[in-house]
């Protein structure tokens, strides 16, 4: 099966994100495709490299670039949403003048169409939000 | 066609488990993920609602059930408990995954 997720929720609010995640790592498990994950709203607050929680408790950011890296997946931040939420890569870093880039590897920015493009390629589309 | 539907709410916290029930059909899961898994608890405020849900599968995720401390004791009875991996398997035995967030 051919998985798109939609993730609506920023790391350590409820537990959205969480949730996508142990869903995405059992779907993996299963030998399931996941097309594209998809952050949304304040979703792509989970695309940022410069959080540093608790050594304690999980890293919810890291945890999906090491999930990225481990099995190729195309973790995309909604542009929109990314810049009325400082989260930058080096094109919008030059685009806006700002001094600083800060997503996560593994993460991209792109539009809205490529969850249009998830809706429409993948098999199930799987939401996660608040 | 047979829908998944996922409720994440608490229905001490607001009505998206109420809205669900209303648009969920016979031969429909419900799968209760999150604060959403509440909703089972035996006398609770949606047993009866959840009990009267004829032909529709409830599902609630264990680890969700465990980490609020709702052990099988507590629950009210027809509710599957599945994993992360039985979350999976709902989602490719049914049609289409709703979020009633």
């Amino acid at each position: 099966m051919k998985l798109g997720i939609v993730v609506y929720e920023g790391p350590y609010q409820h537990e959205a994100s969480d949730t996508a995640y142990n869903f995405a790592v059992a779907a993996l498990q299963k030998g399931h495709e996941i097309f594209r994950v998809f952050f949304y709203h304040d979703g792509v607050n989970n695309g940022t490299r410069l959080t540093t929680p608790p050594q304690d408790d999980r890293h919810i950011q890291q945890r999906w670039s090491e999930l990225a890296e481990k099995h190729g997946l195309d973790l995309v931040v909604c542009v929109a949403a990314a810049q009325r939420r400082g989260i930058v890569d080096e094109d919008e870093k030059n685009r806006h003048g700002k001094d600083a880039d800060n997503i996560a590897p593994g993460f991209r920015i792109s539009g809205l169409g490529q969850l249009i493009e998830a809706g429409i390629q993948c098999d199930r589309l799987v939401t996660f939000g608040d | 066609m047979a829908l998944l539907h996922t409720v994440n709410k608490s229905p001490y916290q607001c009505t998206s488990l109420q809205s669900c029930l209303q648009h969920v059909r016979a031969g429909d899961t419900l799968l209760l993920i999150e604060d959403g898994v509440y909703a089972v608890l035996k006398g609770g405020k949606a047993a009866e609602a959840l009990s009267a849900a004829n032909g529709v599968k409830v599902a609630a995720l264990s680890a969700d059930l465990k980490a609020r401390g709702i052990g099988a004791e507590k629950m009210i009875d027809g509710i599957e408990v599945v994993d992360y991996g039985g979350f999976v398997d709902l989602v490719e035995q049914t049609d289409k995954t709703q979020a009633w967030l």
